[in-house]
């Protein structure tokens, strides 16, 4: 037996059910968000001031009453800004800090009051006396289509064999269009930015931001300074979901505007109304499909136009609407396809990032098609769903609308052990059973999948780097790009490190993401999180650990071969030496302890202009089977079971991944079903705060709702421990719920036709949808 | 009588003796700025959230009660007597970790964490009252709690396992109860406290007649019972509510009589303390009951201020309309009783004269031939503002409707009857052609609008159809007409 099998075994490395590492800080309350930061002497507040109007020309802005309001220590407005006026986050400069000619949407911010409390400055705020001329405004995507269609970004095309020519020979078409409402991200914790004045032209500000980079970036080009004079921090987000990868800019510059200005530190926070109205949502999309198929249910042609409430300005609408096209086949097989965007402008808030980024609208256009399909062929939604699945390569079925071949298809597993675990096929029939006996109450149960690209389409932004310090006491210090805002990211990667290392999990320390340490970092989006942070990570460990096996070779007089990493502990031929006893010796003999590591994707290509490329670097795959009730009376439902089985690859960390599904899965059942946004005739918001605007409670999980990772599942490619993301896939499970939904509906019509449907299926909806089938309208 | 300025109350371990507290003073904004106790978070500042959640005891009939409260709405100054509680005071027997807390950290229940606290606080709460609770009345005690990360099940799980780790009998505040009900007793003082500058003033009466007084001598008061609108009025709207008149101390307002075959509750009786009276007497109502707002909402919010506020969608009135409930009006000394229908005039016209006040709702226990619903229709089927709601008591003899009232909320600009459904109804056989007609007669009762919460054609459809499950419900159907959660 060798000596060290006697070694205690480590807890917390990779695959281990490793506690998120801020938990004991959430539950007792010391976890510090940005508002809990103790503010120094003299810290102002500040806060916008929008526009009352949905479009129009700013004729006078008399701020005057503002400036006199108690407390008041000044206002921003688009003259006070000394670089540029702009905050776009993809350089096409058409979004201002703050307007000058135009007031775009009903909300828009306009100015900033300054003042000594954040109560003063929320009460000057109303004070501003504003002439418009007021100009017509289209609010949503036909609106403005019918507008003149004015878009904000280039469309894309996505196009592939022959769809024409295809379309006119198959058995079966159907032309139909379904209404995909948005979504507030609603993260408990708003915006929030914190900026404190450094000497020269330097400025520091925490903030709740998925992407320290962009907004010292946007710091840097508004107040005209170099990026080297900005540094963003945050230690953790109360929630992100995408709502804060670019919409916190603006609070950033506006915080460190007045920073500077007046030389104190200045911290702005909305009020949830003014988070809701000020800051872009999930897209709408409106769209049009035509499907061919023939008696099998077999796709032949697909040709979808998807239409989306961009708001006024591109923000993210571009990369968002090209992202629905790369979903819009979800997990099927289209032999002849022709996807086009229209990314429209619209007169309400610009619209942004949110879990899963436009693809979760595509996947729901590809289920209602797989639906429509269904019901025409009188069949099992569930065998059309198979009939088109991606096939294996070599068998001329994987090639995808954007040219990619799909190389690591798993959905024919993942979904037939998950009719198997679910019993869909003997609920199902029950449920046609109870259907049949037509009572008030009717059910519905469906079984969609999730196929989901893992990269972001901008190929430049798939690169990481960490920064890992071994101090000479053997504890370890580790930064990388990445933000934690609930994920466990930070766990994970600390996770890697201490497996890297071989050491406890609690001797490695992740302190907060900050632009000092790991510069022109990414988004912590495109569920990219753990793949290029963790990849990162590991390199950095990497690059010290061979230094380490090198010192330790050379000072036991052994081969670099006869090192080896224990728990806690290092091995040097047939010495047993502590960890911490070789970084101090390392250290006494002036090994450089410290790396920098870094991570860029590998294999990934995408031309926009031709459509093609391999714009992902694998697939994560899923399913979900929900069964519901609805009452026909009234529209109520129940979500009365769901059962899940995800791929996360192999897991770096089971019960937060399983933490990811269950929270994507309820947050994208919110999004079909109860989470509406609605506008008035004026354009604005009404369902602008919890009051109004109705994310999921306890009581709206399903009664029953059994979740379980795909064990077996082994990424394919080199990914961080064959690991794969988990932030956004499973957020498209809550499809099932909303098809469930259509079954119940359809039930009323003896399921002669699939119903209209539109999300999200709130009681109304789907009350509305019965009273059609019923009357025949 | 004695009057002071200061504002009394204990927070956590600590006495607190505030001299000036303005009406508008939050007790959530008081923690985290004047306190830096910043483990209670702002989420939303109306009260749905439930970031915020911070337990408040009181002193009542039945002793010291701590309840769940969004400390954003709750005004300072009606804290007057009460033992705060915040996140941060709260711990194990052996100062690590709560059992509450011990549970959520073993089951995974908190991911960015933001809600936690509130979590926590809500979960204790409901440990104190039920050391064992189903997953059903967890999902209850967690309806004015949202998490947008976990999706709930493990913080379900923690909550059905948290007396694995400890008693709640042996817990720090069972074990410091008597201590703290003495403090609380002599913090009692029997004063009437005016409290704030005169332009931002806050009135607590010494007691009911002190009210009456105070509230003659200040007619344009905003008076604040459970602070769940008028905090709102504040915090999202900023509106100067000066003088504030708080009334949820005065304990002749919290009396609950049983006589006479009807039930008279005082204006300051919470949703949650007249519960176990609903659980007894109206039982159809329990479901409904539950339904109104989160816990923190009903353990604030009164019956009496959801009358009182006049609101066309307020949930209490329509049940209370259909049972044939009576409100006393009082003013100075001098009392008057109308049928709560006619207490309701127009959209932010009622009843009431400067000076005047809501005292007390008496509600008829229904009569064995009565037959009872009330149902509510809401996006969202917990702590959702009513699309429509509606109260439905229909009374039946030898087969034959002799009486019917049938009360709306949310299809016109007061809570109202529906005068052509129940013409339908009275004097006809109790059957589904009678309940057909009723249900059709609806769409000439109202014209209901559009907004946010329905359009008008889905609160014509549905109210009609309620009439149809009502029917359904009470006759032979052989199925279930209505979901259970």
């Amino acid at each position: 037996m060798n000596k060290h099998d006697t070694l205690p075994p480590l807890k917390g490395l990779v695959n281990d059910d490793r506690q998120h590492d801020s938990a004991v800080k959430h539950v007792t309350g010391r976890a510090e968000y940005c508002d809990d930061i103790a503010e120094p002497m003299g810290t102002m507040h500040a806060y916008l001031g929008t526009s009352t109007v949905a479009h129009g020309r700013i004729l006078s802005m008399d701020l005057d009453a503002v400036r006199a309001a108690p407390g008041v220590i000044g206002v921003l407005t688009a003259e006070d800004i000394p670089g540029h006026n702009d905050i776009s986050p993809t350089g096409k400069e058409d979004e201002p800090v703050f307007p000058t000619e135009r007031v775009e949407f009903h909300g828009h911010p306009l100015f900033a009051v300054i003042a000594d409390s954040r109560d003063a400055a929320r009460r000057a705020a109303e004070l501003a006396k504003m002439e418009y001329d007021v100009l017509p405004h289209a609010l949503d995507p036909l609106a403005a289509r019918n507008a003149g269609g004015t878009l904000v970004t280039d469309p894309l095309k996505l196009e592939r064999g022959d769809v024409t020519p295809a379309m006119e020979a198959a058995l079966h078409r159907i032309r139909g269009r379904m209404e995909i409402g948005g979504q507030d991200h609603m993260y408990l914790e708003g915006h929030i930015a914190f900026a404190v004045p450094g000497e020269d032209d330097d400025v520091t500000v925490t903030s709740s931001t998925q992407h320290p980079s962009e907004a010292q970036h946007m710091v840097a080009h508004v107040l005209g300074v170099p990026s080297h004079a900005v540094t963003i921090n945050v230690r953790r987000m109360g929630g992100g979901f995408g709502g804060k990868e670019s919409q916190m800019n603006l609070f950033c510059v506006v915080a460190a505007m007045a920073a500077k200005k007046w030389n104190r530190p200045c911290k702005i926070r909305p009020d949830r109304d003014q988070d809701m109205t000020a800051t872009g949502k999930r897209h709408d999309f409106v769209v049009d499909y035509d499907v061919g198929f023939d008696d099998q249910g077999r796709i032949q042609a697909v040709d979808s136009v998807f239409a989306a409430r961009c708001g006024y300005t591109s923000d993210l609408s571009g990369p968002v609407t090209d992202r629905a096209l790369f979903h819009a086949d979800n997990a099927y097989f289209y032999p002849n396809v022709r996807l086009r965007s229209e990314p429209l402008k619209t007169n309400t808030v610009s619209n942004t990032a949110f879990r899963g980024f436009g693809g979760p609208q595509g996947v729901v256009a590809a289920e209602r098609m797989i639906e429509e399909i269904a019901y025409k062929l009188g069949k099992d939604p569930l065998e059309v769903r198979k009939a088109n699945f991606y096939g294996q390569p070599g068998d001329s079925r994987t090639l995808t609308p954007y040219h990619q071949e799909v190389e690591d298809n798993i959905i024919d597993r993942v979904v037939a052990e998950l009719e198997e675990n679910a019993d869909y096929q003997a609920r199902r029939q029950a449920v046609l059973e109870h259907n049949a006996k037509g009572g008030v109450i009717r059910k519905g149960i469906a079984l969609t999948p999730v196929k989901f690209g893992i990269s972001f389409t901008a190929t430049w932004y798939n690169q990481a780097g960490s920064l890992i310090h071994v101090y000479n006491d053997g504890s370890i210090h580790l930064n990388h790009g990445g933000t934690e805002m609930g994920q466990g990211l930070n766990t994970k990667i600390a996770q890697i490190v201490a497996d890297a290392f071989q050491v406890d999990f609690d001797r490695v320390k992740i302190t907060k993401t900050t632009t000092e340490k790991v510069p022109n970092t990414s988004a912590t989006a495109a569920s990219s999180g753990s793949d290029l942070n963790g990849m990162a990570a590991l390199d950095g460990a990497e690059q010290i650990k061979a230094r380490l096996v090198k010192f330790a070779a050379d000072s036991r007089g052994v081969a670099e071969d006869q090192v080896h990493f224990l728990p806690n502990t290092i091995r040097i031929g047939d010495e047993l030496v502590p960890f911490n006893t070789l970084v101090k010796e390392a250290y006494m003999a002036r090994v450089h302890l410290s790396a920098a590591g870094f991570y860029k994707t590998p294999k990934i290509h995408w031309d926009r202009a031709a459509g093609k490329g391999r714009p992902f670097f694998y697939y994560a795959y899923g399913a979900s089977c929900s069964e519901v009730s609805i009452d026909t009376l009234t529209g109520e439902y129940t979500v009365d079971r769901t059962d899940i089985l995800h791929d996360v690859g192999r897991s770096l960390n089971p019960i937060l991944d399983k933490g990811q599904v269950e929270g994507a899965f309820i947050q994208g059942m919110g999004w079909l079903t109860t989470e509406e946004l609605w506008w008035d005739d004026a354009g604005r918001l009404r369902t602008h705060a919890p009051s109004t605007y109705k994310i999921p409670l306890a009581s709206d999980r399903p009664r029953e709702f059994n979740v379980e990772l795909a064990e077996w599942s082994v990424n394919k490619e080199r990914t961080i421990k064959r690991s794969k993301a988990v932030g956004e896939p499973p957020f498209m499970l809550g499809i099932s719920v909303f098809e469930a939904l259509s079954m119940a509906v359809a039930s009323v019509a003896d399921y002669r036709e699939c119903p209209r449907l539109d999300a999200p299926a709130t009681p109304e909806r789907v009350l509305m949808a019965c009273e059609r089938l019923r009357t025949g309208g | 009588m004695s009057q002071r300025s200061d504002i009394r109350f204990l927070l956590n371990g600590r006495a607190i003796s505030l001299p000036s507290v303005a009406a508008t003073d939050t007790l959530l904004d008081f923690l985290r700025i004047d306190q830096r106790l910043t483990g209670s978070k702002e989420g939303c500042a109306e009260g749905d959230c439930g970031a915020c959640t911070v337990l408040v005891g009181r002193l009542t009939k039945q002793g010291l009660r701590y309840e769940a409260v969004n400390a954003c709405i709750r005004f300072v100054a009606s804290l007057d007597g009460c033992h705060v509680v915040t996140i941060e005071h709260i711990r194990g027997a052996d100062g690590g970790l709560h059992p509450v807390q011990q549970a959520m950290v073993d089951h995974h229940g908190s991911q960015c964490g933001f809600c936690t606290p509130g979590i926590v606080m809500s979960l204790y709460a409901l440990w104190m009252e039920v050391a064992q609770p189903t997953a059903r009345q967890v999902e209850v005690a967690l309806q004015g709690n949202l998490c947008r990360c976990t999706g709930y099940e493990p913080i379900i799980k923690a909550a059905l396992a948290v007396s694995e780790y400890g008693t709640a009998t042996a817990d720090y505040l069972a074990e410091t109860r008597d201590g703290i009900t003495e403090q609380l007793q002599e913090l009692r003082d029997g004063a009437r406290v005016v409290t704030g500058p005169v332009d931002n003033q806050a009135i607590v009466p010494a007691d009911l007649d002190d009210f009456a007084a105070v509230l003659v001598e200040n007619p344009q008061a905003t008076i604040v019972a459970g602070a769940t609108d008028v905090g709102l009025w504040v915090t999202k709207f900023l509106r100067p509510i000066s003088p504030a008149i708080h009334i949820n101390q005065i304990d002749a307002l919290k009396r609950i009589e049983v006589a006479d075959g009807a039930i008279t509750l005082g204006a300051g009786v919470s949703y949650s303390d007249f519960l176990p009276l609903v659980q007894e007497h109206f039982p159809f109502l329990l479901d409904y009951w539950n339904r109104i707002a989160g816990w923190q909402v009903r353990n604030m919010g009164t019956v009496g201020g959801n009358i009182a506020n006049g609101s066309p969608i307020g949930d209490t009135p329509p049940v209370l309309i259909a049972l044939g409930a009576r409100v006393t009006l009082r003013k100075g000394m001098e009392r008057r009783e109308v049928p709560l229908e006619a207490y309701f005039i127009d959209y932010g016209k009622q009843d009431l004269h400067a000076g005047e006040f809501l005292e007390s709702v008496t509600i008829p226990v229904p009569s064995t031939a009565q037959l009872n619903a009330a149902y509510k229709i809401s996006k969202r089927r917990d702590e959702d503002i009513s699309a429509v709601a509606v109260g439905i008591s229909v009374t039946v003899q030898a087969g034959q409707i002799t009486d019917a009232r049938i009360a709306y909320g949310g299809m016109a600009a007061t809570p109202k009857r529906a005068s052509a459904a129940e013409a339908a109804l009275i004097g006809r056989p109790f059957g589904s052609a009678t309940f057909e007609a009723a249900a059709q007669a609806v769409a000439t009762d109202f014209q209901p609008l559009s907004d946010w919460r329905a359009s008008a054609d889905y609160r014509l459809l549905s109210a009609s159809n309620l009439l149809r499950r009502f029917y359904m419900e009470h006759s032979d159907v052989d199925q279930p007409v209505r979901l259970v959660v």
